[in-house]
């Protein structure tokens, strides 16, 4: 490192560059915010079905969905991935319904197994809804294929 | 031993190493539970092991940034503690609370856990690291702002040398970033942008503040290096770090519902994302190769160095290995992440915190400069076989992740999920041998701080 090039001078690029780039960052994120309603399917929070998404983001997190599965690619490797678990099971909210319900409360001897958690209808609609809303987010095209 | 009051900085370094343990243990159980799917189901579910693996690692890491924080701002201020107390009654409660929210978690199933500390009130649970209950997060913050009080007032009291004011950017900035927390929006796309700027803006910015602070403090008192030397480096390597890594977030916005430029933005500044470590990697070993004393603490040494390296390896190759958007197309969320995590939060954030720990515990204890000569082989012992261990555990997961990308996403007939966890079995035995020598490498590690203590300190070659 060069003599001319002086503690004050690092210190300068440090304070200028962080602060110049956190200040685009901000930028980006505003235009962000504004080109999202056309990308991130609010209009079905938006719309008759919203609250009932909204208990089904509520019952996600409740029960730690992401502590196994991933949404859009997020969360853990366990178990799998669930934002376009709508279009997996051929666009039905009912075939996602059916798999909740239909875990054995006991798991499956030597494999991994999704708990039994006894949802009521309504709770079963909210999640299935709430991963049908997902699902119709405009993720560039991720992921490459069905299988998540 | 400077200053009476660093004596504060021992319990955070005691309870961090314990709750390392219990990572470390919760660790080897998912690993487990990765091959053999049944094991301790229902009565320890796989999410549930997996959050005491996360959330200790980073509990224990914040306790280890606090007691280094609470040891080297009065040596750097050159004063007393502001209040010595209050860091010790903050323990206190970090503690307890990280206590019954692990005990929480194990005990009750977590909807019942939420509905108990009445997650309704104001909903920020289930979201991936940020699992604590909100009355654990409020926790979190009126501990972090009575230390953030506590150490500001020190420095502003005393001495304010450059590694002191780093640190303490970088533990402002860890408060005010853990706010975004508590934002949890229905808008998945928002209640994901946001998450991002605690868990992004956390690891791969002010954290890194923090460890170049700890890093520069433990490299000054160890090489006897001119102050003015180190500090230059401490803020270009800062410097770069922050312009690389803020826009760098971007790299998690490519599939999430965000806007496409972000592909670019993302790729762009994450690729640069290395330099920061690189730059890390030469200035820890000139540094040590100009040194002007030899420090008897060989062990410390040791892990100072060894955090440069693997912070680069894990957190700049491994992360740049998929980083680029249309690599990340296919390896996004699968096991290639899991294997830049691994890498990379133990070669930064773990090595750097055993660093200090390394390098304070034996003042802590009474001692001049450094433990018995015993006692560092055991340690140094310790530093090989966790740190071989982990390279191991990130090339099989890497195996695991490059298959599963292969099968899953690419191939002619791309496979189920579950179908190709089946395939790839074997690399996850493979790391869960690797996890075992790295629980060894921990017992050790333990080990060191209990053999040879009868025997005279370890003294400097010259």
């Amino acid at each position: 490192m060069a003599e001319a090039f002086t503690k004050s001078m690092a210190r300068n690029i440090f304070y200028g560059g962080s602060a110049f780039f956190f200040l685009l960052f901000l930028a980006l994120t505003f235009d962000t915010m504004g080109q999202l309603p056309n990308r991130d399917n609010r209009a079905a929070l938006e719309g008759e079905l919203g609250p009932v998404i909204a208990q089904g983001k509520a019952l996600w997190e409740n029960n730690d969905c992401i502590g196994c599965h991933t949404l859009l690619g997020e969360g853990a490797y366990f178990a799998p991935e669930l934002g376009n678990v709508y279009k997996r099971f051929g666009n039905s909210t009912d075939a996602i319904k059916g798999f909740i319900l239909s875990r054995p409360k006991d798991g499956i001897p030597g494999r991994r197994s999704m708990p039994q958690f006894n949802f009521n209808d309504e709770e079963l609609t909210a999640i299935a809804e709430f991963l049908k809303y997902v699902s119709e987010i405009n993720t560039a095209n991720w992921p490459p294929n069905i299988q998540g | 031993m400077k200053y009476q009051s660093q004596s504060v900085a021992k319990l955070y370094f005691i309870a961090a190493i314990a709750l390392f343990a219990a990572q470390i243990l919760f660790g080897l159980i998912i690993g487990l539970q990765y091959v053999m799917g049944d094991f301790l189901f229902p009565e320890i579910p796989f999410n549930v092991a997996r959050m005491v693996h996360t959330n200790a690692l980073i509990v224990w890491l914040l306790m280890a940034f606090m007691g280094a924080a609470y040891y080297l701002v009065p040596e750097e201020a050159e004063t007393e503690l502001f209040a010595p107390w209050l860091a010790t009654l903050m323990f206190w409660i970090f503690l307890v609370a990280a206590a019954l929210t692990v005990a929480g978690y194990l005990l009750v199933p977590y909807a019942t856990l939420a509905e108990l500390t009445m997650n309704k009130l104001l909903p920020t649970m289930g979201r991936e690291f940020l699992e604590q209950p909100t009355i654990t997060k409020l926790g979190i913050v009126i501990v972090a702002l009575a230390f953030l009080f506590n150490i500001g007032m020190t420095i502003l009291k005393g001495r304010k040398t450059v590694v002191n004011l780093v640190l303490l950017l970088g533990l402002v900035g860890l408060a005010v970033f853990f706010l975004f927390a508590f934002y949890n929006p229905t808008n998945v796309v928002m209640d994901k942008f946001f998450w991002w700027w605690t868990v992004h803006l956390w690891v791969e910015g002010v954290w890194e503040l923090i460890l170049g602070a700890i890093l520069a403090f433990v490299l000054i008192k160890t090489t006897g290096v001119d102050r003015e030397v180190i500090e230059k480096w401490l803020y270009i390597i800062i410097a770069m770090t922050l312009i690389t890594g803020i826009i760098g977030t971007g790299h998690h916005y490519f599939w999430i519902g965000t806007p496409e430029y972000w592909q670019w933005w993302g790729s762009i500044f994450s690729a640069m994302e290395p330099i920061p470590f690189f730059m890390m990697t030469v200035f820890a070993f000139n540094m040590v190769n100009k040194r002007r004393r030899e420090h008897p603490n060989k062990a410390a040494i040791l892990w100072a160095l060894g955090t440069a390296v693997m912070a680069f390896l894990g957190a700049g190759v491994w992360g740049f290995l998929h980083t680029l958007s249309p690599v990340n197309y296919y390896t996004h969320g699968t096991q290639i992440t899991a294997a830049h995590g691994h890498m990379a939060f133990y070669g930064a954030y773990v090595m750097i915190s055993l660093t200090m720990i390394s390098y304070a515990m034996p003042l802590l204890r009474g001692r001049n400069a450094a433990n018995p000569a015993k006692s560092q082989v055991v340690e140094m012992w310790s530093f090989w076989l966790m740190t071989v261990s982990i390279v191991f555990i990130t090339l099989f997961l890497t195996g695991a992740g490059i298959l599963q990308s292969y099968l899953q996403r690419m191939g002619e007939n791309p496979q189920s999920f579950m179908a190709v966890q089946d395939q790839i079995a074997l690399f996850y035995w493979l790391r869960e041998i690797a996890g075992v020598v790295f629980l060894i490498g921990l017992l050790l590690y333990i080990a060191s701080f209990f053999v040879g203590q009868n025997e005279p300190e370890a003294a400097a070659a010259d």
